[in-house]
């Protein structure tokens, strides 16, 4: 589905992703995981067209979408749920979601509109709330259930629990493995490897830049060395 | 008592058409951080566009609403695709440079087109209407201005506020790169702005003929009305300008009761207090 080749990418002139190769299949899970400053945020900016690659293809669904703005990737149906939310504070709960289905049917976002509240019921409670008066975890359901309204193809996750409690750190995991269940394919960014690894079908591990190991994610978790130079478990 | 009432309701009156003109100003800065300082001659060629529509084809300037819209709404599209589009994510200076020059240019335009007379509709149709509510009179223009200026700012703020569209454009400008995971592209949701902007201003155009004369700066003393607004209301609130632009015309109509040469200064004042006290504006966020 998705297939990164020779990716190079420059971040605020710095050096920030140096030939990546990355593939993630039809349907599968695949966690990219390394230290802060790896470059795991910038691949999946560099994959939804926020960030513009200096060399390399990525190439989507049989298609070569290095270099389009971010609106055309994202109509294409690979959609990024980025760090820090960046829900739209002003708008409410719904207003939110609905935005996410901006380029669908009024009658598919209905459908998609009441399957996020399934998911999420306490969303459905907050539907007319500010999103930006909400607390973390529930602004991360929006900026989930706003990236699933479009109905995704490939959906990339950048650190969804990224300063959210524990209690909704489990929640979020749960919907994922539900999503999963439903058959989206998804690239995963998180900083909780436990839980990455444990959903994950396979893993890549980055460092400065560069894939410096991957394989199934049950192996890398068990793979000591792994644990000790790369995830400092 | 009644002189009161009567400059009371007379700035309500001119206050709703501040209104309009500021509600463009609002819509730009709020959504692209970009000061347009040719607004007023948006507004400038609205008149005209009304002014013509009667010399030419005989249509009363609430005839000519529509065109005066459509027109100034094109020119609006004009302005962002040839000029202001271009230069956006430089620095705010370009920015400035660049709506400058096209207020210096379309004056200038004007008065090359048009000469520096002022160019005004006899005997419009609104004119022949007047009424008289107790002891105060309000004349047909100035009823019809602010009637058709209410209408239209509450048209933009339903668009912006109410519907899909208008959400888009607001999310475009809270967050672009966020918008843009949405698939919405923010430079449509910018060009839409300056053709709403266009629209506001065009029909303001032609409202005013219907007591003001159209010349190459006839904008100007309307849209530095429209920057206290914008400030006034706070910025990028819509809401806000709505509601300052008829606060802005109550205190320069009762200050002109007592001190007709100072009502600009009263306007000005009020900024001042405002921007003291309150520097957000009655609703904006920042």
């Amino acid at each position: 589905m998705l297939t990164v080749r020779d990716l190079h990418v420059d971040y605020a002139g710095v050096v920030a992703l140096r030939g990546v190769d990355l593939r993630v299949g039809a349907g599968e899970l695949v966690a990219l995981v390394g230290a802060n400053g790896a470059g795991k945020s910038t691949l999946l900016a560099a994959v939804s067209g926020l960030h513009r690659p200096v060399r390399g293809t990525v190439t989507f669904l049989d298609e070569d979408v290095s270099g389009l703005p971010a609106y055309r990737i994202a109509r294409r149906g690979a959609v990024l749920v980025p760090e820090g939310r960046r829900l739209f504070g002003h708008q409410t709960v719904v207003q939110n979601l609905l935005l996410g289905g901006y380029h669908r049917t009024a009658a598919e976002r209905e459908a998609e509109l009441a399957r996020v509240y399934e998911l999420f019921p306490v969303l459905a409670e907050r539907s007319g709330q500010r999103a930006g008066t909400l607390s973390g975890g529930e602004q991360q359901m929006v900026a989930l259930g706003r990236a699933l309204m479009s109905r995704p193809k490939l959906l990339m996750l950048d650190e969804p629990s990224l300063g959210i409690s524990p209690k909704f750190t489990k929640m979020i995991f749960e919907v994922l493995a539900e999503i999963r269940r439903a058959g989206t394919t998804m690239l995963l960014v998180e900083q909780n490897l436990r839980a990455a690894l444990e959903l994950a079908d396979r893993a890549y591990v980055l460092q400065t830049g560069e894939v410096v190991m991957s394989g199934p994610a049950d192996e890398l978790a068990a793979s000591d060395e792994v644990r000790r130079s790369y995830l400092g478990l | 008592m009644t002189d009161l009432l009567q400059s009371v309701v007379n700035g309500l009156l001119i206050g709703a058409v501040f209104a309009l003109v500021a509600v463009g100003l609002t819509l730009i800065y709020g959504v692209m951080d970009v000061i347009n300082f040719a607004h007023g001659e948006m507004v400038m060629l609205g008149m005209y566009t009304s002014f013509f529509a009667w010399s030419l084809l005989g249509l009363d300037p609430l005839l000519s609403i529509p065109l005066a819209g459509v027109s100034i709404a094109l020119t609006g599209a004009l302005m962002y695709f040839g000029a202001v589009g271009r230069v956006l994510g430089r620095s705010p200076l370009a920015q400035v440079i660049v709506t400058f020059g096209l207020q210096v240019f379309l004056r200038g335009l004007a008065q090359f087109l048009w000469t520096p007379n002022t160019r005004t509709v006899p005997r419009p149709w609104a004119a022949g209407l007047r009424w008289e509510i107790g002891p105060v009179v309000i004349g047909g223009p100035q009823v019809i201005m602010a009637v058709g200026a209410l209408l239209a700012t509450g048209a933009v703020a339903y668009f912006m506020n109410r519907t899909r569209l208008g959400g888009a454009v607001r999310a475009a400008g809270e967050d672009p790169a966020a918008a843009s995971l949405m698939g919405i592209d923010p430079r449509k949701m910018y060009a839409l702005c300056w053709v709403i902007a266009g629209l506001a201003t065009g029909v303001a155009g032609a409202l005013l003929m219907n007591s003001y004369s159209a010349s190459p700066t006839a904008g100007v003393s309307f849209v530095l009305m429209a920057f206290v607004v914008v400030a006034f209301g706070g910025f990028g609130s819509i809401t806000g300008a709505a509601l300052a632009g008829l606060l802005v015309g109550v205190a320069q109509g009762v200050v002109g009761l007592y001190a007709p040469s100072y009502t600009l200064a009263a306007a000005l004042a009020l900024y001042l207090v405002v921007v003291l006290v309150r520097p957000q504006g009655l609703l904006g966020t920042r």
